[in-house]
């Protein structure tokens, strides 16, 4: 069994997936420090959801090796009780689609499920549930069923659900995906405190605003499945030809004092020039 | 890859079609997707109200969900034992004491039950009535056959008629069913759902059984709501009632589209769920406590029961 260092939470090693023979990552090596803010970057279909699913141990590499806190990420190994009990303890994930998230009969149960499945003790438990739901702002939805609930509102409680365990990494996947601004200002002020408590955050948006408020590097994932990119968020988000190249922005026709031309357009900062109606 | 943008539109996207917004005089016929709707929106609108009257002060929603289970069963438990028609009816009573007490509407609560025990049980037991199938006393004749009448092999009475025995027996079991479904729902009435699924939990019921059970009831909510959406989609691009073959078709497309997406969602729930440490074994938050306040409703519901199966008994 191949040992990583203390600092490095997740390696990869030319890993490949693929759904059938739909391919989703090919041969993509990377690594994720402990407390880090990482953000990986990608369009629709890069593989950016696979990724943090092979992260989670959900799913497992077609060829090459991912570690987790120096140790093989493998079926086998997760058949192991009490390493799963200690991974899943250490890796919590908000997965995109929150309606998969919550299944349980009540917001109560929704955030007790981890904790409880973990392993802790009833009274941590019940502690655990009312401090997650204060900080979340979600005490009175607490014995309100799931699906009576706003987006907004189940995207708090899906993030809850994993606060509760208190994992030392999160993983996200697309966060602020259909959220109204306020909650994407309360998620972002959210995500940044947890890494300043020394939580190792992953991100996979194609927000570049978002990326820009949480990450201390970005990685970005290209449109055949590979690693298109790499650095931190000033380098990446100006480096135009990436993301062009990534579909992570795009290239349309502007009308400025009269004259049409055309430069890549992402909304991230201004254009340095003024648009007129 | 990368979308690229249409160099240029068609030309007959580049013309306004449709005038303005007149009316035929045709009334348009509601087809299923409109019927779908708003079975759907009833279904919803009956979960909300639920909801709603679960979480009213009433005598059983205030009750410990676990004892009030146990109540309700031993209840349950007697309709099923008790063989004559007047004790059933004093039982019906008392669910309907036990309704007003919680604070639920008797009407809609009298009308959920008895709209679907004579369309299911009173179809089963509709020809029981009849001499046809079970000899008896008549008490209305319906047609004269005849003596030595036959129907193929079958040898039919010389007169069809409605028979006391039949009649009886009918009765017997709608009632027993109506009184049987009545407690039930009033317990899912006055019990929010997760709070019922703890106390059974708590009973000892296996909790596979409780937690696809929960689960079952979570995951309808969303699949109802695809539904609609599927629905609206379609009906905003239908101006008129399909050719039924073309409906039958589309209705078979949406099942399977349901279907599909169900199981793609099942997938994305169990991962979900081992995410977060779930090993085959469901576990709750039960925080359940008995208070003397339950007492008096529970000794109603328990010396209830008994005075039926001995009141049955003592009629024979």
């Amino acid at each position: 069994m191949a040992e990583t260092g203390e600092e490095l939470v997740f390696e990869l090693r030319d890993v490949h997936f693929s759904y059938r023979d739909h391919v989703a990552l090919d041969g993509l090596s990377m690594s994720v420090q402990r407390g880090e803010r990482l953000v990986l970057l990608g369009a629709n279909g890069s593989g950016k959801s696979t990724l943090l699913k092979l992260l989670d141990g959900l799913i497992f590499p077609d060829r090459g090796s991912i570690h987790a806190f120096g140790r093989k990420l493998t079926a086998e190994a997760l058949a192991d009780e009490g390493l799963a009990r200690s991974f899943r303890r250490r890796v919590g994930f908000v997965f995109q689609n929150s309606d998969a998230q919550l299944f349980s009969a009540s917001v109560r149960d929704e955030v007790a499920f981890g904790p409880l499945h973990l392993g802790l003790e009833h009274r941590e438990v019940e502690r655990r549930v009312a401090d997650t739901l204060h900080i979340m702002g979600l005490e009175h939805l607490a014995d309100r069923p799931p699906y009576h609930l706003s987006g907004g509102e189940k995207k708090k409680v899906a993030l809850a659900s994993v606060l509760a365990i208190n994992p030392e990494v999160l993983l996200l996947d697309e966060p602020t995906a259909g959220l109204d601004p306020k909650t994407v200002g309360f998620l972002e002020r959210l995500l940044n405190q947890l890494a300043e408590a020394g939580k190792t955050v992953v991100t996979a948006t194609q927000d570049l605003d978002l990326a820009a408020a949480i990450a201390d590097r970005l990685l970005v994932l290209g449109e055949d499945h590979r690693r298109a990119g790499e650095g931190t968020p000033p380098e990446v988000l100006a480096d135009r030809r990436l993301l062009l190249e990534s579909n992570l922005v795009h290239d349309h026709p502007h009308r400025h004092d009269g004259r049409e031309h055309r430069h890549p357009h992402s909304h991230l900062e201004d254009h340095g020039h003024r648009h007129r109606d | 890859m990368t979308a690229e943008a249409p160099t240029s539109l068609p030309a007959w996207m580049l013309e306004t079609e449709g005038g303005g917004i007149a009316p035929s005089g045709r009334r348009r016929r509601r087809g299923a997707a409109e019927r779908t709707l708003d079975g759907v929106a009833r279904a919803l609108e009956r979960s909300l109200f639920s909801e709603e009257l679960a979480a009213r002060a009433g005598t059983l929603q205030e009750m410990d969900p676990r004892l009030k289970t146990v109540c309700l069963a031993v209840l349950l438990l007697a309709a099923l034992l008790v063989r004559h028609l007047p004790v059933l009816a004093a039982m019906y009573a008392l669910v309907l004491v036990l309704a007003w007490a919680s604070l639920v509407p008797l009407g809609r609560f009298a009308g959920r039950v008895w709209l679907f025990v004579p369309l299911f049980t009173g179809l089963i037991v509709l020809p029981s009535i009849f001499n046809l199938f079970r000899p008896g006393d008549p008490l209305l004749v319906l047609w004269h056959f005849g003596e030595g009448a036959s129907l193929g092999p079958w040898q039919l009475p010389a007169e069809l008629a409605v028979t006391r025995q039949g009649l009886q027996g009918a009765l017997l079991l709608v009632t027993r069913t109506a009184v049987s479904v009545s407690l039930v729902v009033l317990l899912v009435l006055t019990t929010r759902w997760s709070v019922l699924m703890g106390a059974l939990r708590a009973l000892r019921l296996p909790r596979v059984f409780v937690l696809v059970l929960a689960m079952t009831y979570r995951y309808i909510h969303l699949l109802l709501g695809l539904v609609t959406e599927m629905h609206l989609a379609r009906l905003s691009r239908t101006a008129t009632r399909l050719p039924a073959r073309r409906e039958r078709r589309l209705a078979a497309a949406g099942i399977g589209t349901v279907l599909e997406k169900s199981q793609v969602l099942g997938t994305e729930i169990h991962e979900a769920m081992i995410s977060r440490g779930y090993s085959g074994e469901p576990l709750t938050l039960s925080t359940f406590s008995l208070r003397p306040a339950d007492l008096p409703p529970a000794a109603l519901m328990l010396l209830s029961a008994a005075a039926a199966w001995g009141g049955d008994r003592l009629l024979g």
